[in-house]
């Protein structure tokens, strides 16, 4: 095949922290250097794409998400392939480029059935890549269980032996959400990250000594930050005590930008003790982009209304139905923070926490060409995966 | 010589991409048959750089058959240093317009060989069967290219020492520290320029206005190099007012004259 190179034109672009005008050039899917290309290989544009002065940045990873469009991972398992694709196709629109498909706590035999067809798999048309599964259970803590099934709820008591047997199959699963209280999880945390598996805190009420020594073991990720976890406390501040610790070098927490999850005050308490560690996720569960009304998804009856899903006629949270652009939108105006630093919580920190920003979350010379081009709003106007235009409104027409 | 007298830099700019647009459309290059510009890097030539560009998206120009070669180039420095004519060129222009890399020419700085590298330079310009329109600024003591004051009117493409006040005017663009400034620079010679079929400079501001006295109302000068295209056949020379403030009075009514 021969070398094909575009050249995105009329653009700012986000690279290295800051926003400036400038082209981005790729090549067969990846961002390259122009002066390398022009001056050393001698190699020119085949084409040139004008983005109307419309701003470039890294395409959003959601490192947690449960389903969406009537589809949940977790119990669809018959049809996880269909799923899956829905999902993956579904979330382009809203600036997603890569996802890690979330499976909330679950029976082994669910496990054994689902975790093989979730593959790591490329972008495209088709749909957004899968970077991996994150498995968010079933080894957390009964008291911090949220909307888990207690009863599913385990221990490691084999050590790592009891993984593969409930997991089954490993391959492709990228985070494990734990509780580091439990017993065993310092070996646990080590082998799972020796295989290239992000652990990330959640469901859990350990003290700050214990998550620190999950961080020292390699934990890398707080899930869903204040949520599932012991409320801030100043003789010890437990997982949300990781922001701030001397003890700790890097650390990422995930958080729900979606204006009902997360109050705003609290999203700019974190925000501004840990700027370089927060990570947006949807945490979306089956209804994110239905619309309003009253759904039937599996045995359950969700009442969509506003920003919030219910338990049909309750008036309880069942959870979030935010889309990665609207918590984007959502995240720079309650933490008044720069557009960069909202941008880059959606892309960079994601892929710094699963440690994938040499091809992820940046447009670095020798990434992944996954973008997508915003309006002064931050809206979405067109999602590119591999230098591919995979999805675009109507009115930015250029795609094609 | 033509000298001709413009109201301010950006109608300089203007001109001088519009004289650079007529000259390849009317030479109608093709296949084979390759237009050769010699192009200069700096402040003065910007505005003209980004009219051309302006006329290339707008449909009236293109370079598809066109070669260029650049006049300097600093030794050392590395190639995607944003002071480099290298980047200079990428991002004012190349980058821009529909030319091919292939001929696209700067002198490598970075060569193993020095010296060998200017003389295949000067090679290739013959290749090309010499350059058809030399562009170039000057500097406020009158050198063209980094051909310094002494230069030989007929030095080729070599290697060139900076001087002190090069050095130390050029440290702003070096974080102000002049240790950081590279004290050598490869650059065509004024010979080079002046077997060019036509001779193009630019000249805006106050603060040449000493230089293109210098060039045209005294004599040929190697401590003024420019003044050497009083002796090209076809040199143009394109200036603002704010240029002419060390002229006679005598020289600016005449050429403003001629322009018409």
């Amino acid at each position: 095949m021969s070398t094909r190179i575009l050249q995105f034109t009329n653009c700012k672009i986000l690279r290295n922290h800051r926003i400036y005008i400038d082209d981005l050039w790729v090549r067969d899917g990846i961002i390259v250097d122009p002066e390398k290309t022009f001056y050393d290989e001698k190699l020119g544009p085949n084409r040139v794409i004008d983005l109307h002065e419309t701003l470039v940045a890294p395409g959003f990873i959601d490192i947690q998400i449960n389903g969406g469009f009537g589809v949940d991972f977790s119990h669809d398992v018959n049809i996880i392939e269909d799923g899956l694709q829905s999902v993956a196709k579904g979330i382009l629109p809203h600036g997603v480029t890569a996802f890690c498909p979330t499976l909330v706590t679950s029976k082994p035999d669910v496990y054994h059935q689902v975790l093989p067809k979730i593959k790591k798999t490329k972008g495209g048309t088709h749909g957004a890549e899968i970077l991996g599964v994150h498995v968010e259970g079933p080894f957390i803590n009964k008291d911090k269980r949220g909307a888990h099934a207690v009863e599913d709820i385990m221990d490691f008591g084999k050590g790592f032996r009891t993984l593969d047997e409930v997991y089954g199959y490993l391959d492709d699963i990228k985070i494990v959400t734990l509780a580091p209280e439990k017993e065993n999880s310092r070996c646990i945390i080590e082998e799972l990250v020796n295989r290239g598996i992000a652990v990330s805190l959640g469901h859990s009420a350990a003290d700050i000594k214990t998550a620190e020594d999950a961080v020292s073991c390699g934990a890398s990720l707080i899930t869903h930050l204040f949520n599932a976890m012991l409320p801030f406390h100043h003789r010890d501040p437990g997982i949300v005590g990781l922001l701030a610790s001397n003890n700790v070098k890097k650390i990422y927490y995930g958080i729900i930008a979606d204006g009902v999850h997360t109050h705003p005050a609290a999203l700019r308490i974190a925000h501004r003790a840990n700027p370089k560690g927060v990570v947006l996720v949807t945490d979306a569960i089956s209804a994110m982009g239905l619309a309003e009304g009253v759904h039937h998804i599996g045995q359950k009856v969700i009442d969509v209304r506003g920003d919030c899903a219910y338990i049909a006629n309750t008036d309880t949270l069942c959870g979030s139905v935010a889309t990665m652009n609207k918590c984007v939108k959502y995240f720079l105006e309650a933490a008044s923070c720069s557009t960069v630093e909202a941008l880059e919580a959606a892309s960079l920190h994601p892929a710094e926490a699963l440690g994938l920003s040499k091809k992820k979350g940046s447009l670095n010379y020798g990434a992944d060409a996954d973008f997508v081009t915003l309006n002064d709003s931050l809206d979405v106007l067109s999602t590119w995966i591999a230098g591919e235009c995979v999805s675009h409104v109507p009115e930015f027409d250029i795609c094609d | 010589m033509r000298l001709v007298i413009l109201d301010t830099s950006s109608a300089v700019a203007e001109w001088s991409a519009m004289y650079v647009m007529k000259k390849i459309n009317d030479f109608r290059p093709a296949p084979g048959r390759h237009f050769v510009l010699g192009l200069p890097t700096g402040g003065t030539p910007l505005g003209m750089y980004q009219k051309l560009v302006e006329y290339y998206k707008a449909g009236k120009l293109s370079f598809k058959y066109v070669k260029t070669f650049n006049m300097d180039e600093y030794v050392g420095l590395p190639r995607d240093h944003p002071e480099s004519y290298h980047y200079y060129m990428l991002n004012t222009f190349f980058k821009h317009i529909d030319i091919d890399p292939n001929n696209a020419h700067i002198l490598n700085g970075n060569a193993p060989d020095l010296e060998k590298e200017c003389e295949e330079y000067e090679q290739k310009i013959k290749d090309a069967g010499g350059v058809h329109l030399f562009i170039g600024g000057i500097g406020p003591d009158g050198h063209i290219a980094f051909n310094e004051p002494g230069s030989s009117l007929v030095s080729r493409t070599r290697v060139k020492t900076l001087a002190q006040e090069t050095l130390e005017a050029n440290a702003r663009f070096f974080d102000n520290d002049i240790n950081k400034v590279p004290k050598q620079a490869l650059t065509v010679g004024v010979g080079t320029v002046m077997d060019a079929k036509e001779v193009m400079i630019l000249i805006t501001g106050t603060h040449k206005a000493f230089a293109l006295y210098k060039a045209i109302e005294e004599g040929v000068n190697h401590m003024w190099t420019v003044s050497a295209f009083q002796q090209h056949p076809h040199t143009i020379m394109i200036c603002d007012e704010d240029a002419t403030l060390e002229l006679k009075v005598k020289t600016v009514k005449y050429f403003k004259v001629c322009i018409f």
